[in-house]
């Protein structure tokens, strides 16, 4: 278990990470989610130990890894970024090192490796240089570095980055794999990447974390949120007054109104979907509905909504409606 | 300590570094050999150790230059930062490596007194004590170049600087009798170097005002010594630098001085700079 208390990082008078508290619960895959430059990366430095926090605390099973590193360090693989590997030495070469360096059981070490290394999918390339390995393959031995010494945790910073779509896949699958027997905290800016694999998103924005939950949930939280747009021919007061008195009908806006026709964009709550009410009440009231569409706020939209600032995001919205009320003229 | 340290020397030996190294000492060492003790017939191998001191001008960087910036420069500074290890052992485990790589040479020049031996009579309780110093004189200039290695990110960089720093104190015994040893020149002499070291510590922390107040701490209670005792600055600055010269040290030990003092200065450097480099290290994790 990873408890992560308060943790803020500065970088001179910039703020990477500020007042970040979380916990990381055993046996799950989590899932780091920002937009670049969020600070996933400083607070998994911080985390690994690789960079010190300028406020805050980070217990790994209860070991502080600024006060007790070598304890809380053992009970963690890490993956940075760009994998930590010795060009020079063969795959084989440098994992008996790290084995070596992470203080694995002589006995044990050749099994280990050997067992990462299958894990991994690694072992026919046991043998080779570093050097001339592809991305994939680096990736691979970095996370096989990682998984040595048995650690119950593996932090990824960005996995999937620079992987072709094959690759994307196979370390997709590898992932799950690790999922399964140790808890997992991968970081990436993609977001399809995080809901297919992490039992847990935790969304981070400029340093700060936005949100924390299952992807599903988080969907969820967009499928309340759905909006229909409509265009009717007819007069806004009265279209309007009459789209207002169907149940399930949260709220309704004027987008715009152009030749006895008018744009509206209708806010839904609960899960009734109230689209065949609103055909009948209009159709009642001789106002005929020329378009109806319907529009699930997806992971995406929750994400951006989550990771922009608020000024920005109406902005954003306004121009989106202005675009789709050209395309709709 | 012990995986960085297997590391290491596995890769000096996988590349050239080392095998560059101990041919260059080498050959110098046996180019002097046979000028003064074959050719010249000197029964004293000491003297040839007393004049290959240049070597470490070629040969510090070779070693050093890689050692820290590299790990840096493949990003393989997070894996260490990672590892259940303290930074010190892993600099140890480092420097270890280098001393290894280093004493390899030194191994094979023990076998050239028992050589000259077959030839004439050789002190050897001098000439081994020489050899000795030598190693440790050796040992202090590998620590030095292994911090300027942690000061970048880049091998050229570590190489240059390195190489400048043991030319400087290479010449700096010459260089400072250069200067009169009158007061007045003490004085500048020594003004200089108080701005040096404020100049630099203004470029390491950033704040000028730090800088000034060292400048001001240090240049102060010179002015004072030099207004109401200048006799005390005479000849001072030659001194000093005799005394942190790590090549000036090797010649009571020629002259068949077992220095303790020696070995103490040899060991404080080596100490210092291995300090300095766990301490660079950890700052990098606090920037």
């Amino acid at each position: 278990m990873i408890e992560v208390k308060n943790l803020s990082k500065n970088y001179g008078s910039h703020t990477a990470v500020k007042d970040l508290s979380f916990t990381v619960e055993s046996g799950q895959v989590y899932g780091f989610l920002g937009p670049n430059g969020a600070g996933k990366s400083t607070t998994m430095n911080i985390i690994t130990g690789c960079l010190a926090a300028t406020q805050g605390q980070v217990l790994i099973d209860g070991y502080d890894i600024f006060d007790n590193p070598k304890e809380a360090k053992k009970k963690i693989g890490y993956l940075p970024e760009l994998p930590p590997v010795y060009p020079d030495m063969s795959v084989y070469e440098y994992l008996l090192f790290v084995a070596r360096a992470k203080g694995v059981a002589k006995a044990d070490i050749k099994a280990q490796v050997d067992a990462v290394m299958a894990k991994t999918g690694i072992s026919d390339v046991s043998r080779r240089i570093i050097k001339v390995l592809s991305k994939g393959y680096r990736q691979r031995v970095g996370i096989a570095q990682a998984l040595l010494g048995d650690p119950e945790t593996i932090i990824l910073d960005e996995p999937m980055v620079g992987l072709d779509p094959k690759q994307i896949i196979e370390m997709r699958e590898l992932i799950r794999q690790l999922g399964t027997d140790h808890t997992v905290i991968l970081s990436s800016h993609i977001l399809s990447e995080i809901s297919a694999i992490c039992d847990r998103v935790m969304i981070i924005s400029k340093g700060r974390l936005v949100a924390v939950d299952t992807p599903e949930n988080l969907a969820r939280v967009g499928e309340e949120k759905r909006i229909l747009r409509l265009t009717v021919k007819g007069d806004a007061d009265a279209v309007k007054e009459a789209v207002c008195s169907v149940d399930g009908v949260s709220e309704a806006e004027l987008t715009s109104s152009e030749d006895g026709c008018v744009s509206l964009e209708i806010g839904m709550s609960g899960d009734t979907d109230c689209r065949e009410a609103i055909f009948y009440r209009l159709a009642d009231a001789k106002m005929p509905i020329l378009a109806m569409q319907i529009n699930k706020v997806s992971l995406e939209d929750i994400f951006l909504d989550l990771t922009s600032d608020k000024a920005e995001d109406e902005t954003e919205v306004q121009e989106v409606e202005a675009d789709e009320g050209d395309i709709q003229a | 300590m012990r995986a960085i340290y297997r590391r290491e020397l596995k890769s000096y030996f996988n590349g050239i570094a080392a095998y560059i190294f101990i041919a260059f000492i080498l050959l110098f060492v046996g180019i002097y050999t046979w000028s003064y003790n074959l050719n010249g017939k000197l029964p004293f191998f000491e003297y040839v150790l007393a004049n290959v001191g240049f070597v470490f001008m070629l040969i510090v960087p070779i070693l050093t230059m890689r050692v820290i910036s590299e790990e840096k420069k493949q990003r393989t500074d997070k894996l260490l930062y990672s590892l259940p290890l303290s930074t010190t052992q892993i600099v140890m485990g480092k420097y270890l490596a280098m001393l290894t790589v280093f004493a390899i040479p030194i191994g094979v020049m023990c076998f050239y007194p028992l050589i000259l031996s077959r030839f004439g009579y050789i002190e050897f309780v001098t000439t081994y004590g020489s050899i000795f110093a030598f190693f440790l004189q050796g040992a202090a200039l590998i620590a030095i170049g292994m911090f300027l290695s942690s000061l970048t990110e880049n091998q050229i960089v570590a190489a240059v600087l390195t190489f400048a720093v043991v030319l400087v104190s290479y010449f700096m015994y010459s260089l400072a009798s250069l200067i009169s040893a009158s007061a007045t020149m003490s004085l500048i002499a020594f003004s200089v170097l108080i701005a040096a070291i404020g100049g630099g510590a203004w470029l390491a922390t950033k704040k000028p005002m730090f800088g000034l107040c060292i400048f001001g701490l240090l240049e102060i209670p010179l002015l004072a010594i030099f207004v109401i005792k200048p006799a005390l600055l005479e000849g001072s600055f030659q001194t000093l630098i005799k005394n942190i010269s790590v090549f000036n040290r090797l010649y009571s030990f020629i002259d068949g001085v077992f220095d303790l003092v020696g070995i103490v200065f040899f060991l404080s450097v080596i100490f210092l700079f291995v300090f300095l480099t766990v301490q660079s290290l950890e700052k990098r994790r606090w920037s």
